[in-house]
């Protein structure tokens, strides 16, 4: 049974770190246009995602 | 279209009052941008927008159609004039009903934490139940304790705050029972496991979490869904006012700085801010939203003006005679709140449910307690089976029973394109049995429709066409709708304000308007628009407002289940008379001021009338908040939009009908949904009280009873009309 000793953590730890990817994600604001994502994704054009054409990003504030 | 087009969009001072400064010289504004529904869309838009001078930013939200733009410096780029140019007319919307949705971000979190708790607990709890024993079992039993603090604390908490608010205010909801669940399951749950016991229910109290937290998120999702679809759309009232200065001056000015006496200047296409009087300038005046009438009245000097109504023609220069605190739209406004309490003393059928529930369950499990005190005598097993029934009938299915199919029926309306602003107003909507119509703009567009088209001659046709092309006034817009083919072109074309308009071709002169002015010996014509050719007359106009599409079809509709039918207008009897004839409604009446709409209302009401109020207009504002429940097109005035329950963005009358079914559906989906719960308590609750439950029987009974709950409901989304996105009418003023 001292298998489990390490195998709890383990598997706590994964679960922990797939929870505090979602958190990230969804304070960074990636839930907040998922329609407007599908469709950015077929954009050929990078500079559409908000950055102006010199190259220097400029993410809008939210 | 007509020049008209241009009507209704933002002004750059406007844009410049909404944008937020961002410090160092930067400004922030959002823009509502309907017509973005692709990802070209979106590259035209952000490009167009970042090709212009100082702007920083650009950022489209396809979900909410809003373009985010940050610019440096004083000055606002022509930004509204450039999407208009490039066909993405924008509008400003109400920001101050947008404000940080908190809820949302809390309700997320909640449910990851406690999903993420009930997924491992369970995972423990399998392996407890399939055998596991002495101190693995115990292990298990703490690591399970510890992964449910962080639930309990970001999940539990939304359900205590929730609790205690009922409580203090003396009342009684379906959290309290779910509080009381939960804590002392963990309490009982903890003590079992330091004393080494067989029974926690941990994943019993995390995964009851869970569920019942997927439920409020998706609830609250919809609702905000709705919400900023409504926010959305145009703002019909002005921010400000140009103010002419006592030396000349001229200023941006919010509304609420204008005081009396202030003079305005009023654009052509430009909504009138506070009340006041004409000093100089000819024009026509759009009072639909504001009264009701659905004829424009002719502005000069001298006529009083009332904030919301729309000039059409000419530029106006007005005395402010009232701030905007006392003027016709705060009037609604305090009309309004004073008419609120229907509404109010509604009470929703899960606070009737949980009223009685909340105390049954908890009698119950004293009355078990007790009852093993007495034939046992151990108080530990008493203990633990009085918490197993407070678990097992804690309320998972009977707390997603109501929410889930307001969810699934909230959908269903969005994608028909009716936003449902409140969860109550469906159930307030079940057992309405009278339905009262503005006229203008709810039963009518609002817009003038040329009735003889065919029996004028094509040539004079083209030319009154060619003629109306050059004016914004409503009539000309319904002439030139009737478009066609010049045969030859009109020369220096001409508005004579509050008369009409003037043309040369060849050596002939035209005139289209008032016979009186366009007829050159007009003694004994009758009034009303005409075609003249060197003072001739030529051909004769006759128009009517627009019936909206499907209202004939819905109010025989709506007779046809015996609900009563009827029309309250601001404007005149005749008016009144014509649209009640032509769309078949009976009981009617005219020159209704907003009291009289309201006290109208109240009438019905004390007749035990549960009425559906359906209007556009700020006079039908007050009245909107006086019924039982309400709707309003997505042309309303904005406090009216505000006020209905129900938005419906698309122009038939049908919507109507529509909400209703989908409400009665909603309502025996409720209550089947109730039963199946009660059904559930009454089996589950026996074995509880006879101590037959353990938590793998707890944790089956409940998942079982929610997944039952939740396919009863989705019931409602099956055999929908027809899928896709809510198409956005145009306002009336792009249609004008």
């Amino acid at each position: 049974m001292t298998i489990l000793t390490y195998l709890i953590p383990v598997a706590l730890v994964l679960g922990a770190g797939a929870l505090v990817a979602f958190l990230w994600a969804l304070r960074s604001g990636q839930y907040e246009d998922l329609d407007g994502a599908a469709h950015r994704m077929l954009n050929d054009d990078d500079r559409a995602d908000g950055r102006r054409s010199d190259g220097s990003a400029t993410r809008p504030k939210t | 279209m007509a020049p008209g087009g241009a009507l209704g969009l933002p002004s750059e001072e406007e844009v410049r009052l909404a944008a937020r400064a961002l410090g160092d010289g930067a400004f922030q504004v959002e823009l509502s941008v309907p017509g973005v529904h692709c990802g070209a869309c979106i590259n035209s838009v952000e490009k167009t927008l970042l090709a212009l001078d100082n702007v920083r930013s650009a950022r489209v939200n396809l979900s909410t159609r809003r373009v985010t733009i940050v610019w440096r410096g004083q000055d606002v780029p022509p930004l509204v004039s450039r999407l208009a140019a490039i066909g993405y007319p924008p509008h400003l919307f109400d920001t101050a009903g947008v404000s940080d949705d908190q809820t949302l971000p809390e309700l997320i979190r909640a449910v990851a934490i406690s999903g993420f708790a009930a997924t491992n607990i369970m995972l423990l709890s399998v392996s407890v139940w399939s055998g596991a024993d002495g101190a693995t079992r115990d292990l298990f039993h703490w690591v399970s304790a510890l992964i449910a603090v962080p639930a309990l604390v970001f999940a539990g908490r939304i359900y205590y705050r929730s609790a205690w608010q009922a409580l203090r205010h003396g009342r009684m909801n379906m959290d309290v029972p779910i509080a009381v669940g939960i804590s002392l399951a963990y309490a009982m749950s903890l003590y079992e496991t330091a004393t080494g016991g067989h029974y926690a229910y941990f994943d019993a109290t995390v995964s009851l979490l869970f569920f019942l937290l997927i439920g409020r998120t998706l609830d609250h999702v919809m609702r905000e869904k709705a919400r900023s679809a409504v926010i959305g759309l145009a703002r019909l009232q002005p921010h400000g006012a140009l103010v002419v200065g006592d030396g000349g001056e001229r200023t941006y000015r919010p509304v609420i700085e204008i005081q009396t006496g202030d003079r305005l200047l009023i654009a052509a296409g430009e909504r009138v801010p506070v009340d006041g009087v004409i000093e100089t300038g000819q024009s026509v005046v759009d009072a639909a939203i504001t009264n009701g009438e659905s004829t424009p009245l002719r502005a000069a000097a001298g006529v009083e003006l009332r904030a919301g109504m729309l000039n059409l023609t000419g530029p106006l220069t007005v005395i402010a005679q009232r701030p905007a605190s006392q003027s016709f739209l705060a009037e609604m406004t305090r009309l309004m709140e004073a008419a609120e309490g229907g509404r109010a003393r509604y009470r929703r059928i899960a606070e009737r449910v949980s009223a009685l529930y909340a105390p049954v369950v908890h009698l119950t499990a004293l009355l078990t307690f007790a009852g093993w005190m007495l034939w046992a005598g151990d108080w530990h097993q008493a203990m633990t089976i009085a918490i197993a029934v407070l678990i097992i009938t804690c309320p998972c299915a009977l707390g997603l029973a109501v929410p889930i199919v307001h969810v699934v029926a909230a959908r269903r309306l969005f994608e028909d394109g009716v936003m449902l602003k409140d969860g109550s107003a469906l159930e307030r909507m079940v057992d309405v049995d009278t339905v009262v119509f503005d006229k203008t703009g709810t039963l009518t567009l609002g817009a003038l429709r040329l009735v003889n088209a065919a029996d004028i001659a094509p040539e004079y046709l083209a030319v009154a066409s060619d003629l109306a092309g050059h004016s914004r006034h409503p009539v000309a817009a319904a002439i030139h709708a009737v478009s066609i083919p010049f045969v030859e072109r009109m020369e220096e074309v001409s508005e004579v304000p509050g008369f009409g308009l003037q043309g040369r071709s060849g050596t002939h002169l035209w005139r289209l308007g008032r016979a009186s002015w366009a007829v050159a010996n007009n003694d004994d014509k009758p009034g009303g628009t005409v075609l003249s050719r060197d003072g001739e007359p030529v051909a004769r106009f006759v128009f009517e407002d627009t019936i909206r599409p499907m209202t004939r079809q819905t109010i025989a509709d709506l007779i046809a289940r015996n609900i009563h039918v009827e029309m309250l207008s601001g404007d005149n009897q005749t008016a009144c008379d014509r649209v009640a004839d032509t769309v078949g409604i009976e009981r009617y009446s005219a020159n209704l001021l907003p009291a009289d709409k309201v006290s109208r209302l109240n009438d019905l009401a004390s007749d035990g009338r549960k009425v559906l109020m359906v209007g556009d207009g700020l006079n039908d504002a007050p009245a909107l908040a006086a019924a039982r429940v309400s709707m309003a097109p997505a042309t309303a005035a904005d406090i009216g939009r505000n006020a209905a329950d129900f938005v419906f963005l698309r122009n038939g009358l049908d919507a109507v009908l529509h909400t209703l079914d989908i409400a009665r559906r909603a309502d025996r989906l409720v209550r089947q949904n109730i039963v199946l719960a009660i059904i559930y308590n009454a089996i589950a609750v026996p074995i509880a009280i006879f101590g037959y439950v353990t938590p793998l029987i707890a944790a089956i009974a409940m998942s079982a009873s929610s997944l039952l709950v939740i396919a009863n409901a989705l019931r409602l989304s099956a055999g929908r009309r027809n899928r896709g996105e809510a198409t956005f009418v145009q306002t009336r003023e792009v249609q004008a």
